[in-house]
């Protein structure tokens, strides 16, 4: 493999498989799948079906029992490597209370600098930088309780971002978030995405917010079961059903007019859409 | 019932004594606690509370929150004044009582041990108002830290007190709201003796309990994905200094020191 294709991957797993001890089954199981250069991935399944699991095979915080994860190039099984690999490879988990460790918010997004030693006067800079990317300056003197969820999300999401990550993977960040919360996060990520160009890696219950991903992967009892755009996964509607997901309400509603005999594309997945589709039909008609 | 549990009594300010580093503080408070047990008379405790009071006028607290952090152990204090009044023996009795035999010296040795206790905590609570936890236990680590040679855990001290700092509000929180969750479903946390209420607080440990334990999961989870492995080699972001307000401040305590023990010397 050359150099430059290494590179275009942030994440590579291979054939990865593991399996918590003592437990029956395999949490995952035969995962192939990459995380590009500047992509934005999510991660769907049901309850159960592995996908925290992968997420921390990731991040070295877990050890493939059979094929490899390469993170930026580097083996996760690799001992040496395990702190470059968490560097390169951030993580924000579900619980907003369960992930801030200090008593001050820029003492938090400092954690993880201290963690590798950097210098006192570059840390400054970075986390001064950190939380302006995620508009969260003017709380760096805060004690992390005062804040909301979607605050303490933003101020956990700044602490991976000093790190200078490659790909920055989100466990369900936005599950204990209220509406306004999780826009406020989705916005945050959707632009450390573009602006940034750092490759991000939801894991989501929300159709709605997988829907906005550049690529899906549909997990199933530790396999991968199904994996495309959100249009090409979404516009299967039987199949995602099957696997105990939803589609997004709009990609629903094409499900349905098509079933009634209305021929609108099968893969709407925004209202303005489902919108332009109804346009284009009346004006045919 | 949680809203009164303050946590720490730091006063915010930007007074010369808040400036100083938090190391010096800790240690200066140190030295004028053991200077306390070196006084001998009624001048050295005089003396003692014209340094505090010098003190406290320096940091711009109003005294009265140094009566305020005594109030809690007026008890104890109380308790400790009368054992040492009725149990310790002396020459000159004042007063018979029953079986005791109040005399001059217990009365005097009485008084003395409370004041010292009251100017112990006294001076205490001019560290912990000029100072916040975050910066007690950042002095607390680094002045710690040459005793890691010896196996000593500092680092990881100091850590588990940021954490508990960390968690204590959050805790508070949640205790809250499963007091009002079983409160709703006809639990009653205030009436009944000492142990029906003792009882009653049992479904509101467990969860908590419970979810201590998941939390702690979390973080340690956490805290490793954002590559922690403990204190070696690491830096942080506040860098203690110390500063020409540190020098004047270690004088003054020094001066206070030389005095107390002329005082023994003169009155002792
Ligand atoms: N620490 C653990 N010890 C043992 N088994 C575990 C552990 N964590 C997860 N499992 C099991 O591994 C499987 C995959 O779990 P995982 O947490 O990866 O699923 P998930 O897709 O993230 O689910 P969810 O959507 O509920 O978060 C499940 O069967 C689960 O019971
Ligand atoms: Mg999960």
């Amino acid at each position: 493999m050359g150099e430059q294709r290494m590179d275009e991957n942030r994440i590579q797993a291979k054939n990865v498989t593991f399996r918590y001890p003592e437990e029956e089954r395999n949490a995952v199981d035969q995962v192939s799948m990459r995380v590009k250069r500047g992509e934005f991935l999510a991660i769907l399944g049901h309850n159960g079906s592995g996908k925290s699991t992968l997420a921390k095979l990731f991040n070295a915080l877990y050890v493939p029992d059979a094929g490899t994860v390469l993170v930026c190039g580097m083996d996760t099984a690799d001992d040496e490597l395990v702190f470059d690999i968490r560097q390169n490879a951030g993580m924000v988990f579900q619980n907003p209370d369960n992930q801030i460790v200090a008593t001050i918010v820029e003492e938090d997004v400092a954690f993880g600098l201290e963690n590798n030693g950097v210098p006192p006067a570059e840390i400054r800079t970075r986390i001064d930088e950190a939380l302006r990317i995620v508009n969260m300056s003017e709380f760096a003197l805060k004690a992390p309780h005062m804040l909301s969820g979607g605050q303490k999300q933003r101020v956990a999401i700044a602490g991976i971002l000093a790190m200078k990550p490659k790909v920055i993977i989100l466990d369900e960040a936005t599950a204990m978030l209220d509406p306004s919360g999780r826009e406020e996060v989705m916005n945050t990520v959707h632009r450390l995405n573009r602006e940034e160009g750092i490759s991000i890696v939801i894991i989501t219950h929300y159709m709605s917010e997988a829907a906005t991903a550049d690529y899906l992967v549909v997990m199933d009892n530790g396999k991968i079961h199904m994996t495309g755009t959100p249009r090409e996964v979404f516009a299967d509607v039987e199949n995602v059903r099957k696997l105990g997901l939803d589609v997004p309400p709009m990609t629903s509603l094409a499900h349905d007019l098509r079933q009634a005999g209305i021929d609108v594309r099968p893969d709407v997945l925004t209202v303005e859409e489902m919108v332009e589709e109804v346009c284009r039909l009346s004006s045919k008609n | 019932m949680l809203n009164d549990i303050t946590l720490g009594q730091y006063f915010p300010g930007n007074s010369p004594i808040h400036r100083m580093d938090p190391r010096a503080k800790l240690l200066l408070t140190v030295v004028y606690i053991v200077a306390l047990f070196l006084v001998k008379s009624f001048v050295g405790y005089a003396l003692s509370l014209a340094f505090l009071y010098l003190v406290v006028r320096l940091a711009k607290i109003p005294f009265k929150y140094l009566i305020k952090g005594v109030k809690p152990l007026r008890f104890i204090i109380l308790f400790t004044f009368l054992l040492n009044l009725f149990f310790l023996t002396g020459e000159k009795v004042l007063l018979v009582l029953g079986p005791f035999r109040l005399t001059q010296e217990a009365l005097f040795n009485a008084l003395y041990f409370s004041l010292r206790l009251v100017f112990l905590v006294m001076g205490s609570s001019v560290l912990t108002l000029t100072t916040s936890p975050v910066q007690l236990t950042d002095a607390l680590e680094r002045i710690l830290h040459p005793l890691q040679r010896f196996h000593f855990p500092a680092h990881e001290l100091a850590m588990m007190m940021t954490i508990a700092l960390r968690f204590i509000p959050t805790l508070l929180d949640e205790t809250d709201k499963i007091q009002k969750a079983q409160m709703a479903r006809g639990a009653d946390f205030e009436s009944g003796n000492l142990i029906q209420r003792a009882k009653a607080m049992i479904p509101l440990l467990v969860p908590l309990f419970v979810s201590s334990f998941r939390r702690a999961n979390d973080l340690a989870m956490a805290m490793e994905a954002r590559c922690y492995r403990g204190g070696d080699h690491r830096t942080r972001l506040r860098e203690l200094r110390y500063t020409r307000l540190d020098g004047m401040a270690a004088l003054a305590v020094c001066g206070f020191v030389a005095l107390i023990v002329l005082e023994g010397h003169f009155f002792g």
